[in-house]
């Protein structure tokens, strides 16, 4: 078969190409660059720069993330690089090796995963730049490798979770469980905070758990395929690690005839808007908030640290628990 | 060799992953309780195996368009983004506009034909990789969609649009239709005419097709352009089936499960071979072993291994050695 071998031209236009595909990501990246007025502030000392690398825009709830972090950088005149990394590690591994280069004054970023982020932190260790994790944690042997961690407690909010079905079912409960990505930090944790509380309840059962990779889409084709199970029918509560799934869950239910939030109560994590919606609606019944808006925070610890103020290791955002009946209220003042 | 050892290549490269679906319905039948629990419920069947056909539609919409594409010579890496791409179009004209039904599936379906025409261009005209061109797409375009969505999950509540791939006709969900009703069309198209003949002999050699007369660009462009449209499908019933354009995760990692259906259908990936029926058993196969997965309560982090040895053994039994000693095999044992 005479297959035509890649002249010097064809490789050239790959390349080409490659680039401007590259160049199409870094322009999205980019996109809406937090530019700080100058001069606004009116301080004379070289204006601060972060490079922040976000896992990507998978949710609403990162979207908020993102905001926040943008919005509070510009009202304060920082200087913010911002980069996507599209939930894929290596992009952030290059972000961090390239934050490196650009000598900003902080790096900050949300890992995608908790392992392999040893060599990179190392580099930015011997480049001397200080480390923020926002969001989500590592798992590094060196905890010296990063200065602090401002971010929910995930497994405090498994144990909330776990709490208001003790509360809602009177500690009797069959419960189906989607859990988040595998191997992810709030997977993990939701998981072992739940269990932890659900311990002390012998009653309580999760009869069903499995992965809805936080997407509506593989929330409801799971929680289909738990309602069809032998099991399917006796049960009586879901718990979602994100909303989204839930979200997805609650038409899997209604499909499959029975009532959300009545014939299966449900409880789920982080509290975006479209949930307040569903339980305004009756469908969902709980929603256990993660506070996305944690860019006042982030910028606290990074004036602090640029004033060689010293930063609590563990910093913890500030978190409520949303039942249906707050629900009409709460969604009027929610930002995303 | 005699003809009759050697039987229409139509048949043995559906045999293979029909009987491995067989090996994997037997299974089910014995270790997984209630899997063939089917009811009739508001004149539409409820029950796994319907479940997996809904689910199996998807990758099948968009293996019928990868089908003629791979038989090209070419593969399209682009497909999940397009998904994306026209997931987000049709929540946006769903939600933001009064665009009448037909229009929201029209403006979808153009959405990925165009998209399956710049991957044709850069492939026909530029002479790219095929590999190569649509991974620029795979690469960009859920970053369109990201823009098209400005970022959002966007919901609809839109009746036609949400009831797609939520309700049945004819007792079976209407994702599974159209997948039919698509492989049928394209089967008539491809093997009643010589588009078929034509998508072969260029992905054999498209050189000695272009001497012989055929325009050899033209019939890959509208494999690509094809490809393009299936996946403007699939994204409509993605998005449907959600109730909701999810930019980030709609036909995410979808090309590789619709290649892996391809393969796995007896299409060789060198091109020059095609089977569109064995695309769709590709696909029920693939949607099977996931279903299964789940009903056996196989955590997430471990599931690709099962799928990983089950796909290698279909491949493994249709490589071209082990299919000759099998047949040599059964010609000795012949009377």
């Amino acid at each position: 078969m005479p297959t035509r071998r890649p002249t010097r031209r064809t490789i050239l236009a790959a390349f080409c190409l490659a680039g401007l595909s590259l160049a199409a990501c870094e322009k999205k990246a980019e996109d809406k660059p937090a530019e700080p007025k100058a001069g606004a502030t009116g301080t004379p000392a070289p204006k601060l720069r972060v490079g922040f690398s976000q896992i990507g825009a998978e949710s609403d709830w990162r979207r908020a993330n993102t905001e926040s972090i943008k919005g509070e950088a510009a009202k304060r005149g920082v200087e913010l690089v911002f980069a996507d990394a599209q939930q894929k590690q290596e992009n952030q591994i290059k972000a961090l090796r390239s934050f490196i280069q650009q000598k900003v004054d902080v790096i900050a970023f949300s890992p995608v995963v908790e392992t392999g982020w040893e060599p990179v932190l190392k580099e930015v260790k011997e480049a001397g730049i200080p480390v923020i994790l926002t969001d989500r944690a590592v798992d590094v042997s060196d905890p010296n490798l990063f200065v602090t961690f401002i971010g929910a407690d995930f497994v405090e909010e498994g144990r909330r979770a776990a709490n208001w079905v003790v509360k809602a079912t009177g500690g009797k409960a069959m419960v189906a469980e989607l859990q988040g990505t595998p191997g992810s930090a709030p997977a993990i944790d939701r998981k072992k905070g739940f269990e932890e509380v659900i311990k002390a309840h012998p009653d309580i059962k999760v009869i069903k758990s499995q992965s809805g990779e936080f997407t509506r889409a593989k929330g409801k084709e799971v929680m289909e395929t738990f309602l069809k199970s032998s099991e399917g029918a006796s049960i009586n509560v879901l718990y979602a690690h994100n909303d989204d799934m839930a979200l997805g869950a609650i038409q899997a239910i209604e499909e499959a005839g029975r009532k959300p939030g009545v014939d299966i109560k449900i409880v789920s994590i982080d509290a975006v808007r479209a949930a307040f919606e569903a339980m305004v609606a009756g469908k969902l019944n709980c929603t256990v908030e993660c506070n996305p808006l944690l860019g006042p925070q982030l910028f606290d610890a990074v004036e602090a640290l640029a004033a060689k103020k010293p930063v609590e290791k563990r910093i913890v955002t500030k978190e409520g628990v949303f039942e249906q009946a707050q629900a009409a209220e709460a969604i009027k003042t929610r930002q995303y | 060799m005699t003809s009759f050892l050697r039987p229409r290549p139509a048949l043995t490269s559906l045999a293979w992953p029909l009987a491995a679906l067989a090996l994997l319905v037997l299974f089910n039948l014995l270790f997984t309780p209630g899997f063939f629990n089917i009811e009739l419920r508001d004149a539409r069947l409820f029950g796994t195996p319907i479940d997996i056909l809904n689910h199996a539609s998807k990758v099948a919409i968009v293996a019928v368009g990868m089908t003629l594409v791979i038989a090209t010579g070419g593969v399209d890496l682009s497909v999940g983004a397009v998904v994306a791409i026209a997931g987000a179009i049709a929540a946006m004209l769903a939600t933001r506009t009064q665009a009448p039904f037909p229009l929201v599936v029209l403006a979808a379906l153009a959405a990925g034909g165009v998209a399956g025409l710049c991957n044709g261009v850069l492939v026909t005209r530029l002479r790219l990789q095929p590999i190569v061109a649509t991974l620029v797409l795979m690469v960009a375009g859920r970053g369109v969609a990201q823009l098209i969505t400005d970022g959002l999950i966007i919901t609809f509540e839109h009746r036609e649009l949400s009831s797609l791939a939520n309700t049945s006709f004819a007792l079976l969900p209407i994702p599974a239709w159209i997948a039919i009703a698509l492989a049928l069309a394209t089967g008539l198209l491809t093997r009643r005419t010589a588009a078929g003949m034509f998508l072969e002999a260029v992905g054999d050699n498209d050189r000695a097709c272009r001497y012989a007369g055929v325009n050899d660009r033209a019939i890959k462009l509208a494999a690509y352009a094809f490809c393009g449209g299936c996946a403007g499908l699939a994204g409509l019933v993605e998005c449907s089936y959600i109730k909701a354009a999810d930019a980030n995760n709609a036909g995410l990692f979808l090309e590789l499960d619709v290649i892996l259906a391809v393969v796995i259908g007896g299409t060789s990936l060198s091109g020059g071979r095609f089977s569109i029926s064995g695309s769709l058993a590709g696909a029920v196969l693939i949607q099977t072993l996931t279903k299964t997965m789940y009903m056996h309560d196989v955590s997430a982090d471990v599931a690709p291994l099962p799928k990983a040895i089950a796909v290698l053994a279909v491949c493994v039994l249709q490589s071209p050695v082990v299919k000759d000693r099998v047949s040599a095999a059964f010609s000795r044992g012949r009377p």
